[in-house]
C-alpha cells in the first residue's frame, strides 16, 4: 500500500486519484461532506447548473430498473447566480480542491452565459458542458444528438472562457465517434461520456409510465458495458483526454474504463445507493492496482488494444 | 444520517399483507418521530424507504405493507442483517402543538403516528388517534394506541368496524388544537380540507437516494422547493401546494 501511483493529470490540473463523483449524484458536495472528508476524491462534478433556477420535471421522476435506475429530474438547480453566491462559498468550507462545473442550457446563449459566470470562479477547475439538453429553439431536439449542434455549443462556449472545456456526450446517438470528432474540432479540451441512456418503465397495474415525464435517463451498473464500448471507440478516435463514466461501482470498473482509454472516471448512481461509494473506490484502488500489478495508474490508460 | 448494519430480531405478520419488523442496531441518528430509514435489499438497485414506527434504545420497529419486489424480499427474511440508512427526513415538530392533539393515520400511514403518539403522551398531552383502514381485516395497532392512553377511533371504508367511512368522518365532532397526519395522498388532502385547525402532513415520493443528493423527490411548497427526503417528509399545513 502507498507504493502505487494513483495521480493523473486532467487538463493541466493534477488529481490525487482519477475518481470523480458525477454530476447530479453528488449535489454541491456538502451533503457528502457531512459523512466523510470529500478532499479524498480526485474532484467532483457538481449538479448541472443552468442560467435560471429550475424545478425540473413533475414527479414521480425516479424508477427502479434491474441493476440501475431511471431519472427524469430535469436539471433542478437554483440557477447560476445562486450557485456562485451561495453553493460555492458553502462548498469552499469543506472542499479545498478545484471542482468541476457542470453546465446545462436550452439555447447557445444560455450555455455561454452560465459557462462564463462559472469560468470566473476561482474554485472551478474545469467546465463540463452537458450537451444532452433539448434545444428550445430547435424543436426540442437534444444539442448532443447531432455533430453540428454539439460543435456549435462547444465552439461558442470555448470562445468566451479560459478554463478547460469538457464536452459531456450523450450515448443516445447513432455514431458517437462523429460527435466526438466534431466537438474536438470545435475546440473541446476534453470529452466525458456517457450521460444516461434514454429509458422507460411501465406500471403493470395502471398501464401507465412510472415516470411522469414518461421517459428518463437510465444509469447504474447495468450500463457499464455500453460505457466501456463508447469510451474505447471515442478514445481511439480523438487525441484529447477522455473521462469515462457509466455504471461504475468498484475500483475494478475504474481500471476497465481506464484501459478502454479514460484518463479519469466519474461515479454516478452508485453514490445514491451507497453514500460512501466514491470514497470506498478511492480507498480500494491501490489494493486493486496491486492485484493487477499496476504501479502507476497512468500506464493503463488506453492500454486495451 | 448514518449507514449501518441492523440485525433482524423479529418479523411477523400483523394482517394478511402488513408485517412488523424489529431490528437491533445503532439508532443514534434517529432523532424524532416521522423520520424514515432507507433499506438496502439484495438484488435490488434502489433502497426502500420505510417510516420509523418506533425506536427505543437500540431497537427499531418498522411496519410495512407487502406491495412489490422489495417488501416481498423483506417479508421472507427471518434473520440476518440489513444495510440501513437512518436519521433521514425532518420528522414531526412536536413543539408546535398545544395540549389536545389529534394524530391521524391511514393504512401504512399509521406506523409513524405510533412513536409520535407515544412521545406526546410522555409529555402528558391528551392524544386522540384516528386510524383509517379499508376493512376490518386490515386493522392493526388499535390496541397499541389504546395502551399508550390515546382515545382511539377506527374508521373503515366498508363500515365493517368502527366509524363507516374515512378518517375525516371520524374527525367530525372532535375538538383538538393541533393535528399530525400520514397516509395516502387523497386522505391527506381530505384531512386538509376537513378542518380549519393547523397541523403537519407526512408525504411520500419515489426516491433515488433518500438523503438529499439526487433531487428525485422534490416538491413545490409555498416556502420554496423542498426535497421530501430532506426538508420533508413532513410539511406544515400552511406551506402545502396540492399539485396532483
Ligand atoms: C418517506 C416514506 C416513508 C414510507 N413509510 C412506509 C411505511 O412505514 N410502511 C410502508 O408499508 N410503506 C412505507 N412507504 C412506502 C414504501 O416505501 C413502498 O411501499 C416500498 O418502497 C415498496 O417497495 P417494493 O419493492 O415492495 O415495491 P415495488 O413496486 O417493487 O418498488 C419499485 C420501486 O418503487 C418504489 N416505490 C413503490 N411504491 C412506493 C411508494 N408508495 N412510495 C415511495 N416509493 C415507492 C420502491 O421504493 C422501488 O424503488 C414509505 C415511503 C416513503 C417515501
Ligand atoms: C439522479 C441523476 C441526476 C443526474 N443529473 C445530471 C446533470 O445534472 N448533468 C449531467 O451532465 N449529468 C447528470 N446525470 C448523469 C450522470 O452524471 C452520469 O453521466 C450517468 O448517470 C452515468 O453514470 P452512472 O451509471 O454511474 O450513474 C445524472 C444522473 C442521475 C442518476
Ligand atoms: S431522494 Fe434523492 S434527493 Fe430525495
Amino acid at each position: 500500500m502507498g507504493k502505487v501511483n494513483t495521480k493523473v493529470d486532467l487538463l493541466g490540473i493534477e488529481l490525487d486519484n482519477p475518481i470523480i463523483p458525477a454530476s447530479g449524484t453528488f449535489g454541491y458536495g456538502y451533503e457528502f461532506a457531512e459523512l466523510y472528508d470529500i478532499n479524498i476524491l480526485g474532484t467532483f462534478s457538481f449538479k448541472g447548473t443552468t442560467k435560471d433556477p429550475r424545478f425540473g420535471n413533475p414527479t414521480p421522476r425516479i424508477a427502479e430498473c434491474p441493476a440501475g435506475m431511471i431519472n427524469a429530474v430535469g436539471l433542478q438547480n437554483p440557477g447560476v447566480e445562486k450557485v456562485v453566491e451561495e453553493e460555492l462559498p458553502r462548498l469552499a468550507k469543506c472542499f479545498n480542491k478545484k471542482v468541476m462545473a457542470n453546465v446545462g442550457g436550452f439555447s447557445v446563449d444560455e450555455y455561454v452565459y452560465t459557462a462564463k459566470k462559472l469560468d470566473a470562479c476561482d474554485q472551478v477547475g474545469w467546465l463540463e458542458i452537458n450537451i444532452s439538453c433539448p434545444n428550445v429553439h430547435g424543436g426540442g431536439v437534444n444539442f448532443g444528438s447531432y455533430p453540428d449542434s454539439a460543435a456549435e455549443i462547444i465552439a461558442a462556449v470555448k470562445k468566451e472562457v479560459k478554463k478547460p472545456v469538457i464536452a459531456k456526450l450523450s450515448p443516445n446517438v447513432t455514431d458517437i465517434v462523429a460527435i466526438a470528432k466534431a466537438v474536438e474540432a470545435a475546440g473541446a479540451d476534453g470529452i466525458s461520456l456517457i450521460n444516461t441512456l434514454l429509458g422507460m418503465r411501465i406500471n403493470l397495474n395502471t398501464r401507465k409510465p412510472i415516470i411522469a415525464n414518461k421517459m428518463g435517463g437510465f444509469s447504474g451498473s447495468a450500463i457499464l458495458p455500453v460505457a466501456v464500448r463508447m469510451v474505447y471507440q471515442v478514445a481511439n478516435a480523438v487525441s484529447i483526454p477522455v473521462i469515462g463514466m457509466g455504471g461504475v461501482t468498484t475500483a475494478e470498473d475504474v481500471l476497465e474504463l481506464m484501459m478502454a482509454g479514460a484518463t479519469a472516471v466519474e461515479v454516478g448512481a452508485a453514490n445514491l445507493i451507497d453514500p460512501y461509494a466514491s470514497r470506498d473506490i478511492v480507498l480500494d484502488l491501490p489494493r486493486v492496482m496491486e492485484k493487477y500489478r499496476i504501479n502507476d495508474i497512468n500506464e493503463i490508460i488506453g492500454g486495451c488494444k | 444520517m448514518k449507514q449501518s448494519l441492523f440485525e433482524i430480531i423479529e418479523n411477523r405478520p400483523l394482517t394478511d399483507s402488513v408485517m412488523l419488523m424489529r431490528l437491533k442496531g445503532d439508532t443514534s441518528d434517529i432523532t424524532g418521530p416521522g423520520q424514515f430509514v432507507n433499506i438496502k435489499l439484495d438484488g435490488l438497485f434502489l433502497r426502500r424507504p420505510i417510516s420509523v414506527c418506533d425506536c427505543q434504545g437500540d431497537v427499531l420497529t418498522l411496519i410495512y405493507k407487502v406491495v412489490g419486489k422489495g417488501t416481498e424480499v423483506m417479508k421472507n427474511m427471518t434473520c440476518g442483517k440489513l444495510d440501513i440508512l437512518t436519521g433521514l427526513g425532518n420528522g414531526y415538530d412536536m413543539t408546535k402543538c398545544g395540549n389536545s392533539v389529534l394524530v391521524i393515520g391511514g393504512g401504512v400511514g399509521v406506523p409513524p403516528m405510533y412513536m409520535l403518539a407515544r412521545l406526546l403522551r410522555e409529555e402528558g398531552k391528551k392524544v386522540t388517534a384516528i386510524l383509517g383502514f379499508n376493512t376490518k381485516a386490515e386493522i392493526f395497532y388499535e390496541e397499541e394506541f389504546k395502551a399508550l392512553g390515546c382515545e382511539t377511533l377506527v374508521a373503515t371504508a366498508d363500515g365493517s368496524y368502527g366509524t363507516k367511512g374515512f378518517v375525516t368522518d371520524a374527525m367530525k365532532d372532535l375538538s383538538y388544537d393541533y393535528f399530525y397526519t400520514c397516509g395516502p395522498e387523497p386522505m391527506l388532502k381530505a384531512v386538509y380540507n376537513a378542518t380549519p385547525v393547523s397541523g403537519q402532513f407526512s408525504f411520500e415520493e419515489r426516491m433515488g437516494c433518500g438523503f438529499g443528493a439526487c433531487m428525485g423527490c422534490s416538491c413545490k411548497t409555498l416556502y420554496g422547493n423542498k426535497r421530501i427526503c430532506k426538508e420533508g417528509p413532513v410539511l406544515e399545513k400552511e406551506e402545502i401546494i396540492w399539485e396532483k
